[in-house]
């Protein structure tokens, strides 16, 4: 027999997993200090929260891996918890890369009471300690975007988005959908503006367009929501929200995100809508990927090298 | 002709832009934290050999191009062409002196080269990494001329120069590295 391939060992090395053993405790030590409960979630769900864009993996028994612990920690809200965190793994098919795997480590917690500046300046805090720079003061979707494209994102037609998206040479190959207005937003933000967010510390980016998140809540303007990003070196870290509590308006939007993909509309989470209905509290929330935390924490420049086994070796 | 998804993108895949092959030298997946995912992908035109970079939405599909390498025997230059022999079927394709490029200079009759072919005609010339070439035109050494770093220049049977030693003649068979251009050796035989 020949020599055993080396794809078992871990893709990370003994000191970045040693330090990853550091961050998850001290994650769990800051919650803690902060009265927020660990609830260690279900990985396997019977529905979904659709989500545009975002594709779920199922499983053999009809269920879904879930793409964050969101339903879980807000149903626990529902019942009478006051804050919850859960530090874990999730799943979104379709996504790898550098900064992408299908399976990663998400540290998701939710804040009764608190609003949008007040859940930026905890989750602020946070990531100073971690990184040990400042989390500059937080700007809006609309300020960072004009200021880099060179377009307001909500008053611009859509051919000066796709013509910008053109010039800049970022456009897709088949822009076939060229008055696919999210697209070629999307495209701007994640080609353009986003590569150059936070070079030298993280920014925090507020108010991103409405039709964004399903369980966001919307903002008085009508146009924007009650999300926030912080971003570093180009790479998105947190996403963030004051959550929408109106149950008819989350399963509109719901049912909204599921035309179009394979998901049917049975599929939507019927245990959260109940929830809902219920009465979820008031509340913010923030999703933290832990391995890219990781990996900008100690300067690497993909999270495969800081994860025990990545997506490639699984 | 089979077609991939740029969830099968890799860095080495082959694949057709605009009627064109272009290799895929990196692939880099980005998305925004809510929202449609891209592959920014720099690829190297086959043809031409410039790299450019593009955009894919996820799940585009795009048509894979038939690019393979075959050993193949160099037969002659008809002052157009250069024309190539599969040692296996005995049949010939030529190429033209954009894709034989630098190989040209150290290609001589009966040389075995690793030919890229699309749809059966050549893209990329790889001429063998050391071929033994006869030496046409060297003056002779002078003994303790340094001034040159003890070596000359010198012109081999396919037309390229080289530097060689001092002590090289005229008519003397060197084994040369094409990927550095560089005399290696007497061929001893």
């Amino acid at each position: 027999m020949g020599l055993p391939a080396d794809d078992w060992r871990p893709s990370a090395a003994r000191l970045t997993l040693e330090k990853r053993g550091q961050l998850l405790a001290d994650l769990r030590e800051f919650m803690g200090e902060r009265g927020v409960l660990e609830i260690d979630t279900p990985v396997i769900a019977s529905g979904v929260i659709p989500e545009r864009d975002l594709q779920n993996l199922s499983t053999v028994t009809g269920d879904y891996l879930v793409s964050s612990p969101e339903a879980s920690l807000k149903r626990a809200l529902a019942a009478g918890l006051n804050d919850v965190y859960s530090l874990g793994h999730v799943f979104r098919s379709d996504e790898a890369g550098r900064w992408h795997s299908p399976e990663f480590c998400i540290l998701e917690w939710y804040r009764r009471g608190l609003d949008l500046e007040a859940i930026i300046g905890e989750t602020s805090v946070l990531l100073s300690q971690i990184l040990g720079k400042p989390v500059a003061a937080p700007r809006t979707f609309v300020d960072v975007f004009t200021k880099i494209v060179g377009l307001d994102p909500f008053s611009a037609n859509t051919s000066s988005l796709a013509h910008a998206a053109h010039d800049l040479g970022v456009a897709p190959d088949a822009s076939t959908d060229s008055n696919d207005r999210a697209m070629w937003i999307d495209c701007l933000m994640s080609l353009v503006v986003q590569p150059v967010l936070g070079a030298e510390q993280p920014v925090c980016v507020t108010h991103f367009p409405i039709g964004d998140g399903s369980l966001v809540a919307p903002a008085k303007d009508k146009r924007t929501a009650l999300r926030f990003e912080i971003y570093y070196h180009g790479v998105e870290l947190a996403n963030g929200a004051e959550e929408l509590t109106d149950p008819d308006l989350a399963k509109r939007r719901m049912r909204f995100h599921t035309l179009g993909t394979t998901v049917p509309s049975s599929a939507i989470d019927q245990k959260l809508l109940s929830a809902m209905q219920h009465g979820v509290p008031a509340c913010a929330g923030v999703a933290l990927g832990v391995d890219r935390l990781l990996a900008l924490q100690l300067g690497h420049h993909k999270i495969s090298s800081v994860m025990p086994f990545a997506w490639k070796r699984r | 002709m089979a077609q991939v998804d740029t969830s099968q993108f890799k860095g080495g895949l082959k694949i057709i832009l605009d009627g064109d092959p272009f290799e895929i030298v990196e692939n880099e997946f980005v998305k925004p934290g809510k929202g449609q995912a891209f592959s920014r992908v720099k690829l190297r035109n086959l043809r031409t050999n410039r790299v450019v970079e593009r955009t894919f939405k996820s799940g585009e599909s795009v048509e894979l191009a038939d690019v393979h390498e075959t050993t193949m025997q160099y037969l002659f230059y008809d002052g157009e062409f250069y024309h190539f022999m599969d040692p296996n079927n005995f049949e010939q394709v030529q190429a033209s002196p954009g894709s034989v490029g630098e190989s040209a200079k150290w290609l001589k009759g009966q040389d075995r080269c690793e030919v890229t072919l699309w749809e059966g005609s050549p893209l990329q010339i790889e001429a063998p990494s050391f071929v033994d070439l006869a030496v046409t035109q060297t003056d002779p050494g002078v003994r303790g001329d340094t001034s040159s770093g003890g070596s000359k220049p010198a012109t081999l049977e396919t037309g390229a120069v080289v530097r060689v030693p001092l002590f090289i003649e005229e008519g003397e068979v060197l084994r040369i590295d094409t990927r550095k251009g560089e005399y290696v050796t007497r061929a001893n035989n």
